[in-house]
């Protein structure tokens, strides 16, 4: 059973206290979307076995959403940080790089 | 009395008190024990070796081992609600009075019908149900399945609830010591000399593990340690506590017994303890594998340490002359201890061949006969050992002599407890030299920090010699696998690896024969390991005689998965204090106890118990919801809202927020007016409704279905704080904070008006889809002239300590109006009357607003809501989707809730078609006859058209589409 | 027979609001008009008779005498002027109880996932308790805990039967 930390509240939770809330960053299609486009963002999940990204909410402590980095192999957290992120920070990056260093980022910075 | 069991030693035993005798009962027989015995120590010592008997061919079992791994002697013990079956005798402390009932026998364990098996045998080879019940198919379902489930499963499963206490505890260590033995003591030392926070688990009630028994200065080592750690504050020693379970980053689950077969202490039986651990050090020590030589299952057939420890520990003799048969040294070690218990020991039989060093020295110096190369080629007697006949060890099994004896002590060496490294990925490594499978301290299960986090100590890790004597070295083992190494079929056919399931080395054979090639299949096909002890003496040489049978070294064969248990745990120490009343969470409204007092039936919604029904005098269910629903239709009645979800939404951009959450507008709602919404989730699916009132400029009241109040203000927070965390909302789930009640009847407005206030109720000031606030009798309250039953309602919120208050003084105030408190069903009841849908009866999951009707709730002027993409995917549009209608039942019977409206022809799989479905389905009491709401396929454009609906039990029920709207379609009265 | 483990009892007239807003601009204004200071991340600071809790990183909780609380409404409502937030009253979502006695912290152990023996002084812990959600702090003498109204029955059931008299957790 994992054990997260939430960044909003800095409270080490086990995940009897949390409630998952599948794949992170994913990004929201709307009416203006094509067909294609948002099947991607309603079906669509990478589900890779290694390094991944979830949201996670601390839902019987500070009911804050957060993101988590891990490895849904070895279950090693490289880092959990905040909701409001549009890709992982470069401190996670560094964490993951440093366990997993032929591990690529597969999103382009902006 | 001071009558002493034949087999109890006159001197020796140092977990027994010889001053306190135990009386118990054992199939029927009164019997005496002492303090400080097991079950097994106390019925070997009254000459009880016959303890059980095996699952598949009711052999006569006696004890195999003397701990945790015993697969044989499995009793059902206590009475009633406490009985529990396949308790191990090896582990359980006699407790005076205990009754012990032996198991998977009938009429007796000595009379054993079942027995029958037994010559059976060669019928009924590994795959036998496989290949033997497969034709013809249908006899499987009605004919073998029922006949071999009646014999299937041992023991029998209690009838009563359990009436013990139980509970949980967490637990937090920097480490986490499991064992508590030689190297799990200097482990704790060690650690907390560091000043780690450590906790030591041991399964028994005794410290040391085996090091007291087979160390000259053993105890005396111990009892050290435990000083030095009893002085330490950060050190917790815990005995009787079962590491059951290794999980995911240092999860680590405990069984602690602590008033065990003991009721009259008054306290919880058993603990379960959910412990979080920094590290785990795993110091479990390592269990004693049989020898596979012909009938090693024959009672009076023990392991060597087992042997040993009822000598020693106990003051047990087993029997009276005891043969040795051993691939190691270890064995001697019983020898000598038997020997010096003044026991006979003809030899000791040992498979290699020039058998030297210190301990076969001293046994040979205390006179017993050393045979080295020599096997056992099959041993004597059904119920109990008579003798054994020697053979050379690499023959095949040609008698050289036969040796009389009461017991055969065996070792095939030791196999490391490996489990919970194991549990949780941890891999292993085939140690060739030691014949074992040890943990590969390079591959251990992994922590959150990506670093091991367990880590194996003494003999656990393989390392044979920590809990031994250091004087006495130890030539080395030579693996065995099969004994004598060449023994012909007829022998192998009566070699047990799996002493529970009865599963022989020519099982494995024929798995592997047939294909079974990975040890996994091999395992379920034969059911090697997959008894009630899981295989703990098994698995290794059911695992060593298949890659023989492959011809593959044993590494390449690898091993089943562990998996925890490690021991059984009882399934009421899971549940702990969930149980009775505390089974889950009853949330109760504020005005709960007067429903209870006023004969309320209740239904659960969620976690919620709202009244069904009230029952008064003899009335059943049905009758009550037609006269509550009659009273409401014609007077006034009460219904309990209190569980309707009640989320605040406030801030600048709250209008803005919910127009994305709800199907329609909600920006432009006027304050003090209130509006119906739809919510939908992303994949457009209806997920919610409720009626949404503007208390203010900037702040918005979500009502939202009694199931709904959490999961939709969690669904508001992650909108909120993952994809508009810039807009400016708060919100506030305050379902608990406001008692809310339904007024509904003509009657309804004329009764609120008695109770006094502030508020003016008239339709001018107070018109249908308003709201209101001030003072109510004398009770600050809100006001929604809401109707979700078709009359003239208001629904009044009050803080929720004032809810009783307001219910009585309703209830006092109506009284000659006829005011009755109504249920859930009559609500049901009343909306279906009027169309009105109801989330989770209409709506399933894949139902979009428009299948119901529901497209004057769906803004066509704004750009996006939240589910409005999904509903322009194709088959959103499709016009092929079933529609709501109403259904009107031809022959005046209510049509099943459920049922199905067959269409012409069948579908691939040759099932007819159908065409729609029945999602309500009522007796109308207004109406005096069964409404019915459904979903058709072109529905709506199908009005008159009559539907077959195939009804359980045979026979079809018709009934013509119609509209939805049963009862007021102008709505007059909710309006009045 | 010996004694429970810890007395538990609920503790009714407590007044309790619900703030949120964003403590970083407000957060001073609302302890001041609470009459208290600004608790710090997952710590509640008291006056002996009243508490602020920080709930989240945009919430808080006051918890005050019954009578105290339409003038502390005020003066929040009042703190937050010009700013968005929320001030609501949720003294009747709630069930207040408090454990006292010397195991008082077996009582907590065995019902929520935190290490109760070490929870420092000040700090407020929302968890759940068996299964239901709640918010522990220490007291004199023992813990408060704080969950929902609708499931008081069931959190004083389970208090109760994890005090049962000699079921400490102390090794045996």
């Amino acid at each position: 059973m994992l054990i997260l930390t939430c960044p909003c509240c800095g409270v080490a939770a086990e995940e009897t206290e949390l409630q998952p809330g599948g794949e992170a960053h994913l990004k929201r299609v709307g009416p203006g979307g094509s067909d294609d486009e948002f099947e991607a963002y309603l079906f669509a999940r990478k589900n890779p076995k290694g390094v991944h990204f979830e949201r996670w909410r601390h839902a019987y402590g500070c009911g804050k959403w957060f993101l988590a980095a891990r490895c849904t192999a070895t279950l090693q957290v490289f880092g959990t940080y905040k909701a409001q992120t549009p890709h992982p920070p470069a401190e996670i990056v560094e964490k993951i790089r440093e366990a997993r260093p032929d591990w690529q980022p597969d999103w382009s910075a902006e | 009395m001071t009558h002493t069991p034949p087999f109890r030693l006159s001197s020796g035993g140092r977990l027994i008190d010889r001053a306190w005798q135990v009386p118990f009962r054992f199939d029927g027989r009164h019997l005496k024990g002492l303090t400080g015995d097991t079950i097994a120590s106390a019925l070997l010592a009254n000459g009880q070796m016959l303890m059980g008997r095996s699952f598949k061919y009711h052999r006569p079992r006696g004890p195999l081992a003397s701990g945790a791994e015993e697969p044989n002697a499995l009793l059902g013990l206590g009475q009633g609600g406490r009985f529990e079956p396949n308790q191990r005798a090896t582990t359980t402390a006699l407790t005076q009075g205990m009754v012990l009932r032996p198991q998977n026998c009938w009429p007796s364990l000595d009379a054993d019908i079942g027995a029958i098996n037994n010559w059976l045998a060669p019928l009924l080879p590994a795959g036998f149900y496989y290949k033997t019940f497969i034709q013809p198919r249908p006899f499987w379902k009605h004919l073998f399945e029922p006949v071999i489930r009646r014999s299937a499963g041992l023991g029998r499963a209690p009838t009563e609830a359990d009436p013990d206490r139980y509970e949980q505890a967490y637990g937090f260590a920097d480490v986490v010591v499991v064992g508590g033995g030689i190297a799990g003591l200097e482990a704790a030392r060690e650690a907390a000399e560091g000043g780690a926070t450590v906790l030591v688990l041991e399964q028994s009630p005794v410290w040391g593990g085996r090091t007291p028994t087979d160390h000259p200065g053993g105890q005396g080592a111990i009892d050290a340690l435990l000083a030095d750690l009893r002085a330490r504050k950060n050190v917790t020693l815990r005995r009787n506590t079962m590491a059951t379970g290794l999980y995911d980053h240092g999860y680590l689950i405990a069984r602690e017994a602590l008033a065990d077969h003991d009721p009259n202490q008054g306290i919880p039986r058993q603990r379960l303890w959910r412990i979080r651990a920094g590290h785990v050090i795993a110091a479990t020590g390592a269990l004693e594998r049989p020898l596979s030589f012909a009938c090693n299952d024959v009672p009076g057939v023990m392991l060597a340490s087992a042997v040993r420890d009822f000598i020693a520990d106990y003051g047990v003799a087993p029997g009276r002359r005891i043969v040795v048969v051993t691939n190691n040294d270890d064995a001697y070690r019983t020898a000598i201890i038997a020997k010096r218990a003044g026991l006979d020991v003809p030899a000791i039989i040992d498979a290699r061949h020039n058998p030297a060093g210190a301990l076969p020295d001293e046994a040979r110096a205390l006179g017993i006969t050393v045979l080295g190369g020599t096997g056992i080629a099959k041993v004597k007697g059904h119920r109990h050992v008579e003798a054994v006949v020697t053979c050379a060890y690499h023959g095949e099994g040609a008698p050289l002599q036969t040796i009389d004896c009461d017991v055969v002590a065996m070792s095939g060496g030791w196999s490391p407890v490996v489990h919970l490294y194991s549990h949780c990925g941890g891999k292993l490594t085939w140690d060739e030299a030691g014949a074992m499978f040890r943990p590969d301290p390079d591959r251990p299960p992994l922590g959150p920090d990506g670093k091991g986090n367990v880590t194996c100590l003494g003999a656990a890790s393989g390392n044979l010699t920590c809990a031994g004597d250091l004087e006495h070295p130890e030539a080395p083992i030579m693996p065995v696998w099969v004994m004598p190494a060449r023994a012909p079929y007829k022998l192998r056919a009566k070699m047990w690896l799996d002493f529970q399931n009865d599963v022989k080395v020519t099982d494995v054979e024929l798995a592997a024969r047939e294909g079974y090639a990975s040890v996994e299949h091999t395992k379920r096909y034969t059911t090697l390991g997959m008894a009630t002890d899981q295989g703990k003496v098994s698995n290794i040489n059911g695992l060593a005689v298949l890659s023989g049978t492959l011809d593959q070294p044993i590494a390449a064969t690898g091993t089943t998965t562990f998996r925890p248990p490690y021991t059984p745990l009882t399934l009421a120490t899971i549940a702990a204090e969930a149980k009775a009343e505390a089974f889950q969470p009853l949330r109760k409204s504020p005005m709960h106890s007067w429903h209870e007092a006023h004969g309320a039936s209740f239904e659960p919604i969620g976690q919620w118990r709202r009244p069904y029904a009230y029952l008064q005098g003899t009335e059943d269910r049905h009758a009550a919801v037609h006269r509550e629903i009659l009273a409401v239709r014609r007077g006034v009645g009460t219904l309990d809202a209190s569980t309707l979800g009640k989320i605040v939404v406030k801030g600048p951009d709250a209008g803005r927020f919910l127009d994305m959450l709800y199907t329609n507008m909600m920006s432009n709602l006027g304050i003090g007016k209130c509006r119906y919404g739809l919510m939908c989730n992303e994949n457009g699916f209806l997920m919610d409704d409720g009626v949404v009132a503007r208390l203010a400029e900037d702040t918005w009241l979500c009502h939202t279905t009694t199931g709904g109040a959490d999961r939709i203000h969690g669904h508001m927070e992650d909108w909120l704080q993952c994809e508009w965390w810039d807009w400016k909302v708060y919100t506030a789930n305050l379902t608990e904070q406001y008692a809310q009640v339904a007024v509904a009847g003509p009657q309804a407005r004329t009764l609120l008006e008695r109770l006094g206030g502030s508020i003016d109720l008239s339709p001018e000031a107070l018109p249908y889809m308003q709201w209101a606030e001030g003072d109510l009798a004398g009770i600050s309250a809100r006001i929604f002239r809401i109707s979700f039953s078709g009359e003239l309602s208001f629904e009044i919120a009050v803080p929720s300590n004032r809810g009783l208050e307001l219910w009585e003084r309703l209830h006092q105030a109506g009284q000659d109006l006829g005011i009755t408190p109504y249920g859930t069903e009559a609500m049901h009841v009343m909306r279906a009357e009027k169309g009105f849908i109801m989330i989770g009866d209409e709506t399933d999951g894949t139902i979009i607003p428009q299948d119901l009707g529901l497209e004057w709730a769906i803004s066509k002027k704004k750009a996006d809501y939240i589910g409005k993409r999904a509903q322009s995917r194709l088959h959103m549009k499709d016009g092929n989707r079933w529609k709501l209608v109403g259904l009107e039942s031809l022959d005046g019977r209510v049509i099943p809730d459920g049922a199905h409206a067959v269409a012409e022809g069948t579908n691939a799989n040759g099932q007819r078609k159908v065409q729609g479905r029945v999602t309500s389905s009522y007796h109308s009491p207004t109406l005096d006859r069964p409404i019915a709401m459904g979903l058709v396929h072109h529905g709506p454009a199908r009005m008159g058209q009559v539907l077959d609906f195939p009804i359980p039990g045979g026979g079809v029920m018709k009934a013509r589409i119609v509209d939805p709207v049963f009862y007021d379609r102008e709505g007059s009265r909710l309006h009045g | 027979m010996a004694e429970t483990l810890a007395t538990i009892a609920r503790i009714p007239g407590l007044g309790m609001l619900t703030i949120r807003a964003d403590l970083a601009r407000a957060g001073e204004a609302l302890a001041e008009a609470a009459g208290l200071g600004l608790p710090d991340t997952t710590q509640i600071t008291t006056d002996g008779s009243r508490s602020l809790g920080w709930m989240s990183p945009d919430e808080l909780l006051l918890i005050l005498p019954e009578a105290e609380l339409p003038e502390a409404h005020e003066a929040l409502t009042q703190a937050l002027m010009g700013e968005h937030g929320l001030v609501v009253d949720v003294s009747d979502a709630r069930a207040v109880f408090d454990v006292t006695g010397p195991h008082a912290a077996d009582v907590i152990a065995k019902l929520a996932p935190v290490d109760a023996a070490h929870l420092p002084e000040g700090h407020l812990r929302r968890t759940r308790m068996a299964q239901t959600a709640a918010a522990i702090w220490r007291i004199q003498g023992g813990f408060r805990v704080i969950g929902f109204r609708s499931t008081a029955d069931y959190l004083g059931l389970i208090l109760t039967n994890a005090a049962l008299p000699g079921s400490t957790l102390a090794p045996r």
